[in-house]
């Protein structure tokens, strides 16, 4: 025998694995990008090319939706990014201090409303804002601040950011874990250098730890992106698949659910639900790119 | 140690703000389950006060347990939780030692292409993977949803074993060969026993999500008799929206096992979190 045996446990070890993956994700993935190019006429199945596309880009019916979508997204991501990566990386900055008694745990009680589910998380906000049960009024007015309260999901201006805030609330665990953990892993030595030349507090963490965790940063912006441009579970438990009032809390996930599946009045339409998905998939996939290769190789690694 | 680390004042300072965060992180979820317990009138009038003898009720559990099948809630999704992960172990750990183990043409490029999914979520999908749990029957069944959960957990989990595989020492794999132990008995009996702790991190960073998600129940498997317990306390509470009482206690009900599940796991849960394992 020349050639070596083919191996064949390769083949099995590998099999169920690849067989799943293919087929429950990458082909689904591919195939709802191709029925994006296909529409029902007359209860058969006809290639449009890129006509949903236009539909939903141009038609004033499909792009008023879409961009109302997209730009709610977007400052729902903004929000996550102004507030729950700050707090997370604070969080984890007083945690990880070597000194901290119970520091344990604060992370463990502190990481509790992440392990909910947005269900639960939703709906127990909506009985503390409501106005009905008068727990966050009270509770204003307790500090004297009663005038302040608004009826915050039920009012356009207020709802998204709202909701965006519950989130947070939600989320906040993640970073601060992922960045505790990149805190430990900086040496005593260094920062002990660093105080011999005076840099303590404060200014060491600015100057010493923060540039040293600048990659931990980058991970859980890009997470924190993919997550909320694929997000859905908490508009739509708290507001339902209308994302009111008025769509002013519609982001891309709502919009492809009420697309693709139909609600009250509107009849579902898959290829046109497949047609938000493929922008979704775009959407994720510029993000993806720009982070690997415009933000992750760009950074500068410290050796440790 | 010098005297900046240790000023009292940064101390207090620093017990100050992680006592405020916590207080936010764990008030809602307090005033709910503290509610469950109370009756209707309390609930309104005294909404931050502890249940008493006189406030105590249990009449909103009563409800929720006449009027929806919360066992059989819980069950589906301790099925399909408990099956997903079994898959995503079993097949994940096979295809992270045939690629830490073995080296072979297209090692790199399978590799690559089982980390797609890490950053693609599996929900962009979603139309035809409907399309095809139609095709194929599954649709409101439980399989559909264990397949979709082991496919979107492969990837991650191929990713963190495989790093974990090629630390398992080359020396005790070759005694085996030597020994004439087949490739498969080497891996189940020497090098899985051997990575356990890498599998738990990844039972548990994948059970959560699947406990908690609503977008496949809710596409794939609406019916009564699948529904797992996230969506069955959507469909309830949503039902239920003017019945306080049995609103409060589905919340509480669907918080319970969750929490047991943290208070279990959440060492695993947190070193593996902070281990680096999802750099």
């Amino acid at each position: 025998m020349d050639r070596p045996r083919f191996r064949w446990h390769i083949v099995v070890f590998l099999a169920p694995a690849v067989l799943v993956y293919t087929a429950v994700m990458i082909f689904p993935l591919f195939n709802t990008l191709r029925l994006a190019l296909f529409s029902k006429i007359d209860q058969e199945r006809v290639f449009v090319g890129l006509e949903n596309f236009q539909r939903l880009f141009l038609d004033p019916i499909w792009s008023e939706q879409f961009w109302n979508a997209l730009g709610n997204n977007f400052w729902f991501f903004v929000v996550h990014m102004l507030v729950q990566n700050p707090i997370g990386i604070a969080l984890a900055a007083v945690l990880s201090h070597p000194r901290l008694r119970f520091a344990a745990l604060y992370r463990s009680a502190i990481f509790i409303p992440t392990i909910l589910s947005f269900v639960i998380v939703g709906f127990a906000w909506k009985l503390i804002l409501s106005p009905i049960w008068g727990i966050a009024p009270s509770m204003l007015d307790a500090v004297g601040l009663k005038s302040l309260f608004a009826p915050w999901l039920g009012k356009e201006e207020y709802a998204l950011t709202t909701l965006a805030l519950i989130s947070v609330w939600q989320y906040v665990g993640i970073p601060m874990m992922l960045i505790y953990a990149a805190l430990l892993t900086i040496p005593e030595e260094v920062l002990e250098a660093g105080e011999i030349d005076g840099v303590t507090g404060a200014s060491a963490f600015w100057k010493i730890k923060l540039p040293l965790i600048l990659p931990s940063i980058g991970i859980i912006s890009i997470l924190t992106f993919v997550g909320n441009f694929n997000a859905f579970d908490l508009i739509y438990s708290v507001q339902g698949a209308l994302a009111g009032p008025d769509f002013s809390t519609d982001i891309l996930g709502t919009f492809m659910y009420r697309t693709f599946f139909g609600f009250q009045l509107q009849l579902g339409d898959p290829h046109m639900g497949s047609a938000i998905a493929s922008a979704m998939f775009a959407i994720i996939l510029v993000g993806v790119c720009i982070y690997l290769f415009g933000i992750q190789t760009r950074m500068r690694r410290y050796q440790l | 140690m010098n005297k900046a680390r240790s000023n009292p004042f940064n101390a207090i300072a620093m017990h100050g703000a992680l006592i405020a965060y916590t207080l936010i992180a764990l008030f809602p979820v307090f005033v709910i389950l503290i509610n469950s317990f109370k009756t209707r009138k309390k609930i309104f009038r005294e909404p931050l006060a502890l249940p008493d003898a006189e406030s105590f009720s249990l009449v909103g559990y009563q409800t929720v347990l006449k009027q929806g099948d919360f066992f059989l809630y819980f069950q589906n999704s301790f099925i399909v939780t408990v099956g997903s992960l079994f898959f995503i172990l079993l097949f994940g750990a096979m295809a992270a030692y045939a690629l830490s183990e073995y080296r072979f043409k297209g090692n790199m490029l399978m590799g690559l292409y089982l980390a797609l999914g890490i950053m693609i979520p599996i929900r962009i999908g979603t139309v035809a993977i409907l399309e095809m749990m139609v095709q194929t029957g599954l649709v409101n069944t439980l399989w559909a949803l264990i397949l979709v959960y082991t496919a979107q957990g492969l990837p991650l989990a191929v990713f963190i074993l495989s790093e974990f595989m090629r630390q398992v020492s080359e020396d005790l794999k070759n005694a085996g060969r030597i020994d004439g132990l087949s490739e498969y008995t080497i891996f189940f009996r020497l090098v899985l026993p051997l990575v356990r702790p890498a599998m738990a991190t990844v039972a548990v960073f994948n059970m959560i999500p699947i406990w908690n998600d609503l977008w496949f129940p809710l596409i794939l498997a609406p019916a009564e008799e699948v529904k797992t317990l996230t969506l069955g306390s959507q469909v309830f509470i949503g039902q239920f929206v003017t019945d306080w009482n049995a609103v409060l206690s589905a919340l509480s009900m669907a918080i319970l096992p969750v929490l047991i599940l943290y208070v279990i796991f959440s060492r695993q849960l947190i070193r593996g979190l902070t281990s680096g394992a999802v750099k």
